[in-house]
């Protein structure tokens, strides 16, 4: 009883610190019996912190991880990278995790009736954008390519929330495309791309961002675009609940936000 | 004599023991551990079966596409296997070229690839970019990936060692001299293959054949690396599952429950046969 009190006032204290800026000091860890004072939250945030996110935030969130841990030795972020709503379902199932970051509030909602989380908060939001190889053999200049007979094109699977957002494009934009492979995650799509073994695929302005020279980015025009938007949560039977929490709040701090921008995430 | 056993009585009696069938005990402990790993996870799957709702999930039309799908590409695979698989099955025994044996171990490479890694070798190879497959494209305009002969091969790839291994091992073990007989009697080489080689390595073909279709039946990596996932074209069963769970647990327990039903018909059809494993039935 007495722990979880104070386990409580620690990630009281150590949300109060890092949103005051504070953190980068190195003391020691002091034992958790003593609330420690704001300013050395670092004594409190510590251990692995075990974080399933999306596969779209591999590149922002390895970045804001290690930023994390720069600012707090002794914390070690673990990440676990894949579709979310595969990741829910494992969590849903009792897998080991602190955080969930999805990219759909559906698979938050999952995680949330699942009993595994309580109040999600909005951190980013993402457009579609279409990715086709450097070279791109099938010529395509616009989204209307896509239902092109001919034109092989990488999809995600209906489930996972790039799947059902390019299906949203899709409706918007009165387009019936039929793909030749329904992918796991978005990273997969991306990867069928960059092999050169479809046409094109339809994945997050993020992702074509990431994937740099490999991919060539063919813009979705903002009128029959479709966004989804992606929230964090700490979970209630996070392992490391204070660590986790002091990362979410990260995530969702300033520095956070600007790490997201920078990879082509829009505001929530 | 009271108290006393006769010299050498204790061996007796093991021995009658034995010739009764009676297991010794210190291997029923560890044998009892494997055979409940073994049966409680069927166990679980027949337990938490949605039993009520099962006639609706498997009416799907999705799922009979996927179990049709699965079925036609193990059975092509395993046809493929045969047919290129026992030659070189052949080759491997009763050759006495150099390097076979080095042959040997490559071709049996697949047996122990990650299946995965082998999904990504066949892009590499059969690819659109692939070293064969960009020759493909370019002379045929054919390309292999998101196909169902993307599948079939994909399957092949990892379920021919099964067949080729076992079948080489019958042809190493077969008697040559009936062969021989045959040939003094006679026989053209096509002839004693058909009527003497052939029977003689029966059980273990057989054998081979199960072992194979149930590995390509199964095949879950190189599938959805090389062929991707499309229902109806390329989502085989276990791909099924797979994207199943993320969605809908119930359906990927009831797909799941749909072949084991099928492997258990196989297994349980060929039993007798499949425990004979040996040149001569």
């Amino acid at each position: 009883m007495r722990r979880s009190v104070l386990t409580l006032s620690l990630t009281v204290v150590a949300a109060a610190g890092l949103l005051l800026g504070c953190g980068s000091s190195s003391t020691p860890a002091a034992s958790s019996s003593k609330p420690s004072a704001p300013g050395s939250s670092s004594a409190s945030v510590s251990g692995t912190v075990n974080v399933f996110a999306a596969a779209s935030l591999k590149e922002a969130f390895t970045q804001l991880g290690n930023q994390f841990e720069a600012a707090h030795p002794g914390a070690k972020v673990v990440f676990n990278f894949g579709p979310s709503s595969g990741l829910a379902t494992q969590i849903n199932q009792g897998a080991p995790a602190d955080v969930f970051a999805s990219a759909s509030t559906k698979n938050m909602s999952q995680v949330v009736d699942g009993g595994q989380a309580t109040s999600p908060s909005d951190f980013a939001s993402n457009v579609m954008e279409i990715a086709v190889p450097v070279k791109n053999p099938a010529g395509i200049t616009a989204l209307s390519d896509l239902a092109r007979s001919g034109v092989k094109v990488a999809l995600c699977q209906a489930a996972v929330p790039c799947g059902a957002t390019a299906a949203k494009v899709f409706t918007n934009a009165k387009l019936t495309v039929t793909p030749v492979t329904q992918e796991v995650d978005v990273k997969a799509v991306l990867t069928k791309v960059t092999l050169g073994e479809v046409d094109a695929g339809v994945v997050y302005v993020t992702d074509v961002r990431a994937a740099g020279a490999k991919v060539k980015g063919i813009e979705i025009p903002a009128d029959v675009n479709a966004s989804t938007k992606y929230p964090i949560a700490t979970l209630t039977k996070a392992p490391n609940k204070a660590t986790a929490q002091a990362f979410t709040d990260y995530v969702l701090s300033a520095e956070g936000a600007s790490v997201l921008t920078a990879a082509g995430f829009a505001k929530p | 004599m009271l108290g006393r056993s006769p010299p050498g009585g204790r061996d007796k009696r093991a021995r009658a023991a034995a010739a009764r069938g009676a297991i010794p005990w210190p291997l029923t402990i560890p044998a009892l551990l494997a055979a409940l790993f073994l049966l409680v996870p069927l166990a679980g799957l027949l337990v938490r079966a949605p039993w009520v709702g099962l006639p609706g999930i498997l009416a799907d039309s999705q799922v009979r596409q996927a179990l049709r799908l699965s079925l036609v590409c193990a059975s092509a695979a395993t046809a493929v296997s045969l047919a290129v698989g026992v030659p070189l099955a052949w080759v491997l025994a009763r050759s006495r070229a150099r390097g076979i044996s080095v042959l040997r171990a490559l071709v049996t490479l697949p047996l122990v690839l990650p299946p995965v890694v082998g999904g990504v070798a066949l892009l590499l190879a059969f690819g659109r970019q692939g070293i064969l497959g960009r020759l493909l494209d370019e002379w045929t305009g054919i390309t292999l990936p998101f196909t169902t002969a993307g599948v079939i091969i994909a399957e092949t790839f990892v379920a021919m060692p099964f067949l080729v291994i076992t079948v080489e091992g019958a042809f190493r073990a077969a008697d040559r001299g009936f062969e021989e007989a045959a040939a003094t009697l006679g026989a053209s080489r096509l002839t004693v293959f058909r009527t003497v080689t052939l029977p003689l390595i029966g059980p273990s073909l057989l054998a081979g054949t199960v072992l194979c279709w149930a590995r390509a039946l199964g095949e879950f990596g190189a599938t959805i690396t090389f062929a991707g996932n499309f229902p109806g074209r390329t989502q085989t069963m276990p791909l099924a599952v797979y994207l199943a769970l993320e969605s809908d647990p119930e359906a990927a327990v009831a797909l799941s429950l749909v072949l084991l039903v099928v492997s258990i018909v196989v297994l349980v059809g060929l039993r007798d046969r499949w425990l004979n494993v040996g040149p001569a039935a």
